[in-house]
């Protein structure tokens, strides 16, 4: 009996730290740290970044290393936990005095580890698109600033070939990301000539799972005669029974189209997309875009996970980018002291794998190519709308009042 | 004679236009070839023109070939042929005859954006007002008032003179009405308002209110803010209509999540942590038959594979849970603590067992076509299928659980083991034993809500944590230990919190809920029924 209590305790214990696997090794390896929820409702999207650093580290080891010596990644598990990731972030910086750090999804783990990056003078690559306001000295931001997703987008949706949209339904997960956002956005539409009478801005909770009457809400809206389009920054898991519902309620993307910014050809596995053709999303990468270098990028990938289904992303390419840019800095500074990569980093090129070059600018942010795709019946998307040129990533948003802080 | 010379100098230059505007000259439909070739055009302008162009030719040839490039489904082979995919086979645009040996490596899809869609639907619509099947009229008809092309009014008219359904009939009217809010003619504006004053159409609101904007003339001002009104009102009630059923709706999904609960935790008085991950168990259960069912079985029978996944995840369910009482719950009756922290440990264990087993992205469950779509009830709510058939599925779960308690010998044994152990093992009756079968039967009815969950949400190994405080507050909420207490909690909590959340918004309605629950149990520290067993007892 007392065995199996113990047992039982002994269980739990292990459940709970059974995924931060820090591993001590030896000195002459080149540490990267792995930030990436493994655990909670984040897991769904960061593990596959997780996966992703681990496929670039091996192949830079087959290709001989880094300065001549063996990269190491060192994997923690912040278990979508935010003051947790701070925790792991100070384990990573003066435990294993790791060179670089790639993690982060959630701009409220961002927010969370910044101080921890900022006292440690520690090096973060953060791959995920996300609400700008923010430039910090030890992050280079390889996801899209809102000028490279959020504005083009509605832009589209504006025209004639999105529809001319003239009323807006903002829809979003409750925290900071997506209320910046739509502060951004509804600043946007104000300058276009868009009335507060025409904008519906509305959050739900993480997880959120019940959205009968938040859909219909969105139907009477959109009745009021004038086009109608949603923009949708609805995080993490709540999106699978969103799209069900909406199938479900007969909303047609030629009448009501939504345009997502955390949908990707991951998040669409989860879901049956054949009442949802047209539906949007925005990103700077779609897995569908034939280029020499996505073939082989997803071929890598295929041969990393040994498993043909799996899709890739828009962050992965972001993360793919930034370990490259990250190797390529360290080559030239002839170091990973952060303060020589981190100047070494700026000008850096990498060819996007849809296309062009992707540039670090000096504000640490990359210049990106901006894509509209549609979702297609086989949970693809393809690509109705392209800049033509990349554009430069901008954090501070010329539409709200804050701006950059005079002195860094 | 001078007369007649003009006359016949008039003609021929008619008759010269007409060839001039034709220049293809003899061919019955000469365009169809172009259109359809346009259709692949990188253009987006002249996909539309080509969709319209097909449209007036009225060829119903046409239909196929749009719906297929609506459902993404057309595409173009190498040396330009456009061809649909009709189930396995594909089908040449130009005459719908089948093409064999197609590799779909070579074929390039023909792409659509909204503007496109929006047009085809239109498109579809004209060609398919006269169709034989009365559903499609109806669609077409609806179709056809959004697509505001020239030729609606006088199509719709036309249809309208020789339908003979009369459900078909009036949408026709409702429709044809909207397109003649826009007719310079006041009487015919009037006439039109008032066939919509009875509609209770949210569309025909907009349209409605948007000749509002532009009216000059009094009269119909006036006639159109009547109508307004009078649709708005009918509008409001159906939504208190709405609102009722999702509270319904939702109750019922609260109320499968609990019923396995309220016998782990109502009747045994087991602090059940673990409780979500049997829902969640459950879903998967569904996932793996939903995947045999594709792997070995022939696409008709897919449909069933929901029917079979009931009773596979109720044992899976079941098996774990008596392997989990046996193994390390009953060492631990009367200890509410120990309980609490060790089944929380193993719904860790089961969430990484899980993840490690099937990944971490979410698995997708398909509805079956049964499942999907719903009834357009009037003023724009739809009695979704899903929902109706969980709310169905719930009541009979639980009038099932409610006959097995009340009338079977094991039902007797459980509610004896309940009240009162010592007397019912002097009785002869294998404590132990029922304890186990108990506690498999609650998780086994937790595996078959999980069979439904997977219809409206993520099958992810996080899955059950959403459920997991919710299932209490509804058993809490209830009664401890009583079933009707079980149904009333979700329902009511269901009802309540869609009926604050269109004015108080989710986060705010739920925590307003929560709030009416703790100032509830100061009130009644029992809940809504309080019953007499072991888990008060102790």
């Amino acid at each position: 009996m007392k065995l199996m209590r113990a047992i039982a305790g002994v269980g739990a214990i292990i459940a709970a730290t059974v995924s931060s696997h820090a591993v001590g090794a030896a000195e002459d390896t080149i540490k990267v740290g792995v930030l990436h929820s493994l655990s909670g409702t984040m897991a769904i999207s960061e593990t596959t970044l997780k996966d992703t650093v681990l496929m670039m580290v091996d192949d830079i080891n087959k290709k001989g290393g880094l300065l001549g010596r063996k990269v190491e990644a060192v994997v923690v598990d912040p278990a979508s936990n935010w003051p947790l990731f701070a925790e792991k972030a100070h384990e990573l910086l003066e435990k294993d005095k790791v060179a670089v750090v790639f993690g982060c999804w959630t701009s409220v783990s961002r927010k969370s580890v910044l101080p921890v990056f900022e006292q440690d003078n520690g090096l973060l690559f953060y791959p995920v698109q996300y609400e700008g306001e923010e430039e910090s000295k030890n992050v280079f931001y390889t996801g899209a600033a809102p000028n490279q997703q959020a504005i083009p987008a509605v832009e589209y949706l504006m025209s004639k070939d999105g529809g001319g949209a003239k009323r807006w339904v903002l829809e979003g997960t409750d925290y900071v990301y997506p209320r910046t956002t739509n502060t951004i956005l509804r600043a946007f539409l104000h300058s276009k000539g868009v009335a507060d009478e025409d904008i519906l801005e509305n959050y739900t909770p993480f997880g959120f799972s019940d959205w009968q009457t938040e859909v219909s809400k969105i139907k009477q809206f959109a009745s009021a005669g004038k086009k109608t389009a949603v923009v949708s920054t609805i995080n993490g898991d709540a999106n699978v029974p969103f799209y069900k519902e909406l199938a479900n309620q007969g909303i047609k993307a030629s009448d009501i189209p939504v345009v997502a910014f955390s949908v990707g050809e991951e998040e669409l596995a989860g879901i049956d997309t054949k009442n949802l053709v047209g539906h949007l999303a925005a990103w700077n990468y779609f897995e569908s875009i034939k280029t020499p270098e996505n073939a082989a990028f997803i071929k890598q990938w295929h041969a990393f996970v040994k498993n043909d289904k799996r899709t890739t992303n828009d962050p992965m390419e972001a993360t793919y980018i930034g370990f490259k840019m990250w190797t390529q800095a360290v080559t030239k500074a002839g170091t990973t002291n952060v303060d020589a990569v981190r100047t070494a980093m700026i000008g850096q090129t990498v060819k996007n794998l849809t296309g062009g070059t992707a540039v670090m600018n000096e504000n640490h942010h990359l210049s990106k190519p901006v894509m509209i795709g549609e979702i297609k019946p086989n949970a693809q998307f393809s690509v109705v709308w392209k800049t033509k040129d990349v554009v430069k990533g901008e954090p501070w948003s010329p539409f709200i009042a804050g701006g950059k802080p005079a002195a860094q | 004679m001078t007369f007649v010379k003009i006359i016949s100098v008039a003609f021929f230059l008619f008759l010269v236009a007409t060839a001039w505007n034709n220049p293809a000259g003899a061919g019955d439909r000469p365009d169809f070839a172009g259109a359809v070739a346009a259709l692949n055009s990188d253009d987006f302008d002249e996909k539309i023109k080509a969709v319209e162009t097909l449209a007036a030719l009225g060829d119903p040839r046409a239909v196929p070939v749009l719906q297929a490039l609506l459902d993404s489904r057309l595409s173009a082979a190498e040396d330009g042929r456009l061809l649909y995919a009709d189930g396995d086979v594909y089908r040449d645009a130009m005459d719908g005859q089948p093409v064999t040996g197609v590799d779909p490596a070579d074929l390039s899809d023909v792409s659509a954006n909204n503007r496109v869609r929006g047009a085809i639907e239109g498109a579809i619509g004209q060609l398919s007002l006269f169709d034989p099947n009365p559903e499609k009229r109806r669609g077409a008809a609806r179709a056809v008032a959004d697509s505001k092309s020239a030729e609606a009014v006088d199509l719709l008219q036309r249809a309208l003179a020789q339908e003979t359904d009369p459900a078909t009939g009036s949408v026709m009217t409702t429709a044809l009405a909207g397109l003649q809010l826009r007719d310079a003619d006041r009487t015919v504006r009037l006439t039109a308002i008032h066939t919509l004053a009875s509609s209770t159409d949210p569309t025909m609101l907009g349209l409605l209110e948007r000749l509002q904007d532009g009216e000059r003339d009094q009269a119909v001002r006036r006639a159109a803010d009547q109508a307004i009104s009078g649709i708005r009102q009918r509008i409001a009630l159906i939504g208190i209509g709405a609102h009722l059923f999702e509270g319904f709706s939702l109750g019922s999904v609260l109320l499968l999540a609990a019923i396995g609960l309220a016998i782990t935790f109502g009747v045994m008085g087991v602090v059940n942590m673990a409780h979500g991950e049997m829902i969640m168990l459950g879903a998967y259960a569904t996932y793996v038959v939903q995947q045999c069912f594709r792997m070995w079985l022939p696409a008709s029978a897919f449909d069933a594979y929901l029917v079979v996944a009931v009773p596979v995840a109720f044992l899976i369910s079941g098996a774990v849970g008596i392997a989990l009482e046996r193994g390390v719950i009953r060492f631990l009756y009367g200890r509410p603590l120990e309980t609490l922290l060790s089944t929380w440990g193993i719904s860790l264990v089961l969430q990484q067992l899980v993840r490690t087993i099937f990944g971490a992205p979410n698995k997708e469950v398909a509805n079956p076509a049964w499942m999907t779509g719903g009834i357009d009830m009037s003023g724009g709510f739809i009695l979704t299928w899903n929902r109706l058939i969980i709310i169905v599925f719930c009541l009979v779960v639980l009038g099932a659980l409610a006959a097995l308690l009340r009338y079977s010998r094991f039902g007797l044994q459980m509610r004896a083991v309940a009240q009162n152990r010592p007397m019912a093992a002097a009785m002869g009756i294998r404590t132990g034993r029922v304890d186990a079968l108990t506690f498999g039967l609650g998780s086994g009815i937790a595996g078959i809500a999980g069979v439904a969950l997977s219809q409206i949400g993520n099958v992810s190994p996080n899955l059950g944590q959403g459920y997991i405080v919710d299932s209490f507050m509804v058993v809490v909420f209830g009664g401890v230990g009583s079933l009707w207490g079980t149904l009333l909690g979700a329902v009511s909590l269901g009802v309540v919190n869609k009926f604050l959340e269109p004015y108080a918004g989710a986060m705010l309605g739920k925590i307003l809920v929560l709030v009416f629950i703790i100032l509830f149990i100061q009130k009644r520290p029992r809940g809504l029924f309080a019953l007499k067993g072991r888990s008060i007892e102790g």
